[in-house]
């Protein structure tokens, strides 16, 4: 606020007070209209620094949104969190298979016992029980993934609502980073290259790789 | 009081493989009638459907659960007396004792061994 109060203001303030209670009531609003129009000037300064803040808060959150643009949440939702559940479901599904053909195994080396001298079967059952308690993993491993499914869904969730709300500036920033779009889509970089296991619906199968390598003959 | 060896036991388990090991187990154990349900609502069906002995049940399934099952059971007129053994991965004290304020006859931990099986067996239906 600025401090000083017009000489004109207090003048008229002081002949009010030395003629109180005979002022008027036109008067007293005079002096009120005058004070209020006197403090019209520290009002406007307050409101530029008001202003200042709050363009300074704004400058802020564009900064924020670009730099979350940047983080191109939009790829985690459409790469990352569905390509992390499908490896997981996918360790559920082959560990599964995995346990069921060591059950299957187990369960024909058991029917055998019976073709065995007595001493020799009680030691394979040993065995074959030893193996099915250890099969114990497949139910706990299952368990466990569901969970972190479960979370990685809960994620995604709230990445999409991120989305949602900067996909103007998520747009914005894919247009100004083609570079770094046109790099990811390049299949024979070494970084594309490594990709690890695929998942049974994308792997190459031995005779189209076979064919593959024939056709270079 | 001896053990009805071949009674009819039902397994109760999301995981295929989970029935597959109990089932081996306690034909091991000399149990061979044992019949398998995925989840809480076709377990409670076929215990409708058939008379068991015994039942052993996971309790993370869907769309019921065990302890929806064993509440299931606890408050059907002819199956209440019905042995129930749970046997899950939730080990948390609540679980536990929720199970048994449901009335749980005993509960197993995941994973679990053979003669933890047995030992809990006898327990709820006798020496066998």
């Amino acid at each position: 606020m600025s401090g000083a109060v017009p000489a004109e203001l207090v003048a008229k303030l002081s002949a009010l007070k030395t003629r109180m209670p005979s002022y008027t009531k036109d008067e007293i609003q005079e002096v009120v209209t005058e004070m209020l129009s006197s403090m019209e000037g520290d009002l406007s300064e307050m409101n530029l620094k008001l202003y200042a803040e709050v363009e300074s808060l704004a400058r802020y959150i564009v900064t924020a949104k670009t730099e979350i643009a940047a983080l191109r949440p939009d790829e985690i939702m459409s790469d990352h969190i569905p390509s992390a559940t499908d490896e997981l479901d996918a360790i559920v599904g082959s560990t599964e298979e995995a346990t069921n053909g060591i059950l299957q195994a187990m369960e024909s080396l058991e029917g055998l016992t019976a073709e065995m001298d007595p001493a020799m079967a009680e030691k394979v059952t040993e065995a074959v029980t030893l193996v099915y308690e250890s099969c114990n993993f497949q139910d706990i491993t299952g368990q466990r993934i569901t969970k972190v499914v479960k979370a990685l869904k809960h994620i995604e969730s709230k990445v999409d609502a991120l989305v949602a709300a900067f996909g103007d500036e998520i747009a914005k920033y894919k247009a100004s980073h083609p570079q770094a779009e046109k790099a990811a889509e390049d299949p024979m970089s070494d970084k594309a290259l490594l990709n690890g296991p695929q998942l049974a619906a994308n792997a190459g199968k031995q005779d189209d790789i076979d064919a593959l390598l024939a056709s270079f003959d | 009081m001896s053990v009805d060896m071949q009674m009819n036991i039902l397994i109760v388990d999301d995981y295929k493989t989970m029935l597959r090991i109990i089932r081996n187990l306690l034909k091991q154990l000399g149990f061979n009638n044992v019949d398998e349900a995925t989840d809480g609502s076709m377990a409670l069906q076929k215990l409708r459907d058939k008379e068991y002995g015994l039942v052993i049940s996971d309790w993370n399934m869907e769309p019921m659960t065990g302890i929806q099952l064993l509440r299931e059971v606890r408050a059907d007129a002819k199956l209440k007396a019905l042995p129930f053994i749970m046997i899950t991965a939730e080990s948390k004290t609540e679980n536990v004792i929720a199970a048994k304020e449901a009335g749980v006859n005993n509960y197993i931990v995941k994973p679990f061994n053979a003669a933890t099986l047995k030992t809990k067996l006898a327990s709820v239906i006798g020496q066998f």
